[in-house]
């Protein structure tokens, strides 16, 4: 922690951290209080999964095309956290009256989006539990040993974009997306398309896996495929150069999310609406 | 701004603040001016009233101030810091307490969200969690301490927000129609609250906005009336009303003919405001400072001349209604003035 400062106030290193886990203290708690998450949020997208490696099983593909569905599954309810965790929160912060208690406060606005997306990335993993309980357990869907090291590293850079591009697009949302409901709507199955996280990637073509390529999900599944199945997981591009487009992207989309909430709050000030409920 | 010199600036300080908002495209029109021109000084241990009608501009201030919003010109500090250009400064040293407010995650206990507050201004726990208790026994909610917020009924949550506003423990707290729909005992016990937690630290300020006019006479040490965006009187409340002093503040119940609410007599010389209807009687009060040189019998005779029934009469010592009526030429409740 940085030291206090002359007036003694916290330093900004203090403050800015203190408020992330504030943050993201809400969804750590609020994931264990709500029950209803079982169902909505793990037995729902389970059963997907379970559709796909049925599916598999019943024509006879490889083995590896279970676990390909398997992993995607479990990267879904990801992406739908991104979508309605992180995308439409601010909007619903707004609505609630929230939105101007972040912006009178000291604290930068990016340790609320990360307190924000730490927590969404806690809250969905102990959904992910459920799916790999489901997939590896209940279907019977079996791997290779694999190294679990470079799992972890793909796995936190794919996070780090992918909660990058939610928080840009939470400004986005509370931009334009006065029917953020609909938005999330329409970006949910096209993105779970374009990412092929029930098929390999390179099914989609050339031309569809650079589309995919833009949002995280469908690399990160990818890589992590690769990194689980080796050649069986028929990998879009090679791991390395897959990691590196996630962490360039990863970069982009947290400088855009900052300048696009920079630019939010000073819309917001200049107009004097955006923490206006209802408006 | 020296850091020296900061020590020794206002809490408040405006000069020439002017907030004007532009006609939204799909309703083209005139754009509306919500401050005009606002020059205001607050020293430290203050507690600040802004008393002004709905669309006076005293959100707008408050929003300036707070940093949530631009002002279209002019300047506006908060302890020494201008609210633009040092906007993080002023952000560590103010909070703000709106009316109806209903902000907090509803998965969370009061206690815990009250924690999460504190933490956004980077309180150390060993401190945030005392100060939290601390609140949840000023504003009587100790017992649901550990009640998730979406439990709270509409009052609690209100009493929780005011604790909320206190928990960075601010050098200058602003308030925006604190006691907004709360009952008159909790709205009473806050307003103790607020005049204790500035006197028992040097420097702590309070500027609040309210129509409530008994809550502004309690508790401000001085008061500005503002409308139509323009400070038009600002001294203390006692000072206030000995301007309106001499002549008598009459206050008459006129019966009132339905659906003739707006075609009130003019009383010459005289400016006078509505009070509160009384529709169990069908009558509503007129309120009117009666001037030495005008008997009450002429302005009797003058509303009975033209149609109306007075069933009452009484009269009282100068309130800041009056000052109110007298300074803006309305009530604070009226959009109609009787001259």
């Amino acid at each position: 922690m940085s030291p206090a400062r002359a007036d003694g106030r916290p330093g900004d290193l203090a403050l800015n951290l203190r408020a992330t886990w504030g943050r993201m203290y809400v969804r750590v708690v609020g994931s264990a209080r709500e029950p209803t998450w079982i169902m909505s949020d793990a037995v729902f997208p389970a059963l997907s999964m379970a559709s796909f490696v049925l599916l598999y099983r019943a024509l006879g593909a490889p083995r590896s095309f279970e676990s390909l569905a398997v992993l995607g599954g479990i990267m879904a309810t990801y992406w739908i956290n991104v979508l309605w965790g992180m995308g439409a929160q601010l909007y619903w912060e707004k609505q609630s009256g929230q939105l101007q208690l972040y912006f009178i406060a000291p604290c930068s606005r990016m340790s609320i989006l990360t307190g924000m997306a730490l927590g969404g990335i806690f809250m969905t993993t102990t959904r992910a539990i459920f799916s790999i309980a489901v997939g590896f357990g209940l279907l019977g869907v079996r791997v290779a040993p694999f190294a679990l090291a470079p799992l972890l590293l793909v796995f936190v850079v794919t996070m780090t974009a992918l909660y990058g591009l939610g928080m840009t697009l939470a400004s986005l949302f509370l931009l334009y997306g006065r029917e953020a409901w609909h938005v999330c709507n329409a970006l949910q199955e096209p993105v779970f398309f374009l990412s092929g996280l029930y098929f390999p990637l390179r099914a989609l073509g050339a031309l569809g896996a650079v589309a995919a390529g833009i949002v995280p999900l469908g690399l990160g599944v990818d890589a992590m495929r690769q990194v689980i199945l080796g050649p069986a997981a028929r990998g879009w591009l090679p791991v390395r150069v897959e990691v590196a487009i996630l962490a360039v992207l990863a970069v982009v989309f947290l400088i855009l999310a900052r300048a696009s909430l920079r630019y939010l709050e000073a819309l917001s000030k200049r107009e004097g609406r955006l923490t206006q409920r209802w408006q | 701004m020296p850091d020296h010199d900061r020590d020794h600036a206002p809490a408040v300080e405006t000069r020439a603040l002017r907030r004007t908002f532009a006609a939204p495209r799909n309703r083209p029109g005139a754009a509306v001016e919500a401050l005009a021109g606002v020059d205001v000084r607050i020293e430290r241990g203050e507690i600040f009233g802004l008393l002004g009608p709905n669309g006076a501009g005293k959100t707008t201030f408050i929003k300036i101030l707070t940093t949530l919003l631009f002002p279209t010109s002019g300047e506006g500090r908060v302890a020494g810091h201008d609210v633009v250009r040092a906007a993080g400064e002023v952000r560590r040293r103010i909070s703000l307490i709106s009316g109806g407010e209903s902000s907090g995650y509803g998965s969370l206990m009061v206690r815990e969200c009250l924690w999460m507050y504190s933490q956004f201004y980077g309180i150390p726990a060993a401190i945030a969690w005392p100060r939290v208790d601390e609140l949840l026994a000023v504003v009587g909610m100790t017992e649901q301490a550990h009640t998730r917020i979406n439990r709270l009924s509409t009052g609690q949550r209100q009493r929780m927000n005011f604790a909320r506003g206190f928990v960075s423990d601010p050098e200058v707290l602003f308030m925006d129609e604190p006691t907004l729909g709360m009952d008159v005992n909790a709205a009473r016990a806050l307003r103790g609250y607020v005049a204790r937690w500035v006197r028992a630290k040097a420097g702590r300020t309070v500027l609040l906005t309210t129509h409530y006019m008994a809550e502004a006479d309690e508790l401000c040490d001085r008061l500005a009336i503002i409308d139509r965006g323009r400070v038009l009187a600002c001294d203390s409340p006692a000072a206030l009303r000995r301007q309106v002093q001499g002549g008598q503040h009459v206050e008459l119940e006129v019966s009132v003919r339905e659906g003739d609410g707006t075609g009130l007599p003019s009383l010459d010389g005289i400016t006078a405001a509505w009070g509160a209807p009384h529709p169990e009687r069908g009558t509503r009060t007129l309120k009117f400072r009666l001037p030495p040189e005008c008997p009450l019998v002429d302005v009797l005779r003058q509303l009975e001349a033209q149609g109306v029934r007075v069933q009452g009469v009484a009269t009282r010592e100068a309130s800041l209604e009056d000052v109110f009526i007298a300074v803006v030429g309305r009530g604070l409740e009226d959009t109609e003035v009787v001259k």
